[in-house]
């Protein structure tokens, strides 16, 4: 049971960081297709900053740094150039995939992972699982990422403006909110929160590896969803995907049922939930349009 | 009918990928200096092996017919207002079922009639798939986006399941080989393809680009399709069913998508491979854009898209492939961001000059 729970929680961190990013941007305004490829450029950030540097902090630094560099250009293309938000964030997803590819080819000369690089927490093959877990700062700040967003977007005046900007941006701009300035700063920020669930891929990892996200960026756009745009219900939405995760590969073997279906959950869910079948979903009033 | 002059929308249709082809050169240039490596060189060995011989022109056709299929299936979809991000499923989806029904025929039976119920079977798969979020959009208003990129995983996931526990070769992820059920590989015909995967399904993808183009703009179904991605609201007020027309077309959009699946599975490799959509739906929406929905735009942005892909293997050498996808999602972006600059551009241009001349 304690290894269910904690297997969970490490499977969960990644999405809860991009599920954070996706509820900031799309409480904005602003479609956040791009969860995939900033938590890549995260995880490639943060390989590249711990090989050179050695320590696993400038990783995330450099993770973080790029999560924001790729959410300043999906607001510069939607904000500033009204580019389609759907196509954009394709658009940057395949954009961080093959720039990932090249300067692993140019770094690293591989076109697969980059050299080992040194992460947080007791490493030894000794050490148990728990003390893996729990010795990991990310593990701590993927915890802890849900609740002070929660604060943020319901008791600060910034929240406030992000939830004006996203459901009526004539509206907040009649009273003097700056519509663009906060589209940009909350699509920069949902860089860097989604960019951190990669960092922690790579570090846990202690590697970059092609494509590593593998989809978990879709998957949090699912606990999004599922949880109608929330920060606490994405996620819960993120802990219980994982759950499901932790099911099927605990299951592996056992045959009882397949595990691509157990796979599938997350997405199943967010399709009923966009249907309204259990209770509907309602979007931001003003995502995806610019106005 | 139209105030627009063709010269204005000729415009604004080119300026926008003609934008995004130098801004993808000009990035191009700078990942080939990082390499060390001379621009031109490479830019002039990507030509040579593509354009420049037969076998890598193969390649090219080849590659195009899958994305002209997914890009005529995005483009129907744009048509109707609607994003369809699932064509990579409905590609998948469309090739096992050709390679499906191609399996359960007797040998004896005649190729074309295998090849056409593979056909059949093909675009009625992706149908299906497109089906989906089409009545999920008609009847309760989920935005296809989302239900298109999750069905993606769905549609995978359970190709994924029956092809490991039913239908696969022993240690591999296909199928067995279809009997007969071939298009003709143009290396049979011409020496000089040999070894390119060329095959006769480029001419049913241009078949395709010649009735979507029929069905849009020649029809009173295609008229209504327009009219719904135009303006909804006010297609509903004239007699249109919008929830209808955006079934029908994502129905439609799978189905193309779903036919697409034959230019592998029925001419090259002759059996469904897990994995051999991949990329080809997000590179659909890529041709759909850059050719701005049309069926000429399609074909042409398809052999665009194809030219770099190929183009990736013949540069390796000199600079990694991968700097190719780095050029796909600059050419993506550039294009997306420069739609509304052009527009804005082209229309406060035009009112200057008319304001000036009302002056005179």
């Amino acid at each position: 049971m304690i290894g269910f729970l904690l297997q969970t929680l490490r499977i969960a961190v990644p999405y809860l960081f991009a599920a954070a990013g996706g509820v900031v941007a799309e409480r904005a305004g602003v479609i956040s297709l791009t969860l995939e490829g900033f938590m890549l450029s995260g995880a490639f950030g943060a390989a590249i900053g711990a090989f050179y540097s050695g320590s696993p902090w400038v990783g995330v630094l450099c993770g973080a740094f790029g999560g924001f560099i790729f959410g300043l250009v999906h607001a510069v293309a939607s904000i500033r150039f009204r580019a389609d938000q759907v196509v954009s964030g394709i658009a940057i997803n395949l954009l961080v995939a093959g720039l990932t590819r090249f300067f692993l080819k140019l770094a690293f000369d591989s076109s697969s992972n980059s050299p080992r690089v040194p992460g947080f927490g007791s490493a030894s093959a000794g050490a148990s699982m728990a003390a893996a877990v729990f010795t990991n700062p990310l593990v701590w700040m993927g915890l802890l990422v849900i609740p002070v967003l929660t604060w943020v977007v319901y008791r600060t005046p910034f929240g406030l403006r992000v939830r004006a900007v996203g459901e009526h941006p004539q509206a907040a701009e009649t009273l003097g909110v700056r519509v663009s300035r906060i589209r940009y700063v909350a699509v920069a920020l949902s860089g860097v929160l989604a960019s951190l669930g990669g960092v922690y891929l790579a570090l846990d990892q202690h590697q970059f590896s092609d494509n590593m996200t593998a989809g978990r960026g879709f998957i949090a756009i699912a606990a999004v969803i599922f949880g109608r745009w929330d920060p606490a219900r994405a996620g819960i939405a993120c802990l219980l995907f994982a759950a499901a995760e932790t099911l099927q590969i605990q299951l592996q073997g056992a045959q009882t049922i397949p595990s691509q279906f157990i796979q599938m959950i997350p997405y199943v869910l967010t399709i009923v939930a966009l249907a309204g079948l259990v209770r509907r979903s309602v979007p931001p009033a003003s995502l995806g349009k610019a106005d | 009918m139209t105030t627009r002059s063709v010269r204005a929308q000729v415009e604004e249709a080119l300026l926008p990928p003609l934008v995004a082809l130098l801004i993808a050169l000009l990035a191009g240039d700078v990942l080939i200096l990082a390499f060390g490596q001379q621009p031109g060189e490479v830019w002039l060995t990507l030509l040579r092996g593509t354009w420049g011989n037969a076998y890598g022109f193969g390649q090219v056709l080849y590659k195009a017919t899958t994305l002209i299929f997914t890009g005529l299936a995005v483009s129907l979809g744009v048509r109707a207002g609607l994003f369809n991000i699932g064509a990579e499923g409905q590609l998948a989806a469309g090739g096992f079922a050709a390679a499906f029904i191609a399996l359960h025929f007797p040998a004896a039976t005649p190729a074309i009639v295998i090849i056409l119920a593979a056909m059949v079977a093909a675009a009625l798969a992706g149908g299906a798939v497109g089906y989906v979020p089409g009545m999920l959009k008609a009847r309760f208003g989920a935005h296809e986006v989302i239900t298109t990129i999750m069905l993606n995983f769905i549609v995978l996931g359970l190709l994924n399941y029956v092809v490991v526990n039913r239908v696969h070769v022993h240690e591999t992820l296909h199928t067995p080989e279809v009997p007969k059920a071939a298009l003709t590989r143009f290396a049979d015909l011409i020496s000089a393809f040999h070894g390119s995967a060329a095959n006769a399904a480029i001419i049913i993808a241009l078949v395709a680009a010649l009735w979507v183009g029929w069905y849009l703009f020649r029809t009173r179904a295609g008229y209504d399709l327009r009219a719904v991605g135009l303006q909804p609201d006010a297609a509903e007020y004239g007699g249109v069913k919008v929830g209808v027309v955006w079934t029908k077309a994502l129905v439609i959009s799978g189905a193309l998508a779903g036919l697409g699946g034959i230019n592998f599975v029925l001419g090259y490799k002759h059996y469904y491979e897990e994995g051999f959509a991949s990329g080809a739906g997000f590179l659909g929406i890529a041709v759909a854009l850059v050719g701005r929905s049309h069926p000429v735009g399609v074909v042409l942005a398809a052999f665009f898209f194809a030219t770099l892909s190929q183009g990736g293997l013949a540069i390796n050498a000199l600079v990694p492939k991968q700097m190719i996808d780095v050029l796909q999602g600059v050419v993506i972006l550039a294009v997306a961001a420069s739609v509304p600059e052009v527009r804005r551009a082209l229309q406060s241009g035009r009112a200057a000059i008319a304001a000036r001349s009302g002056d005179a």
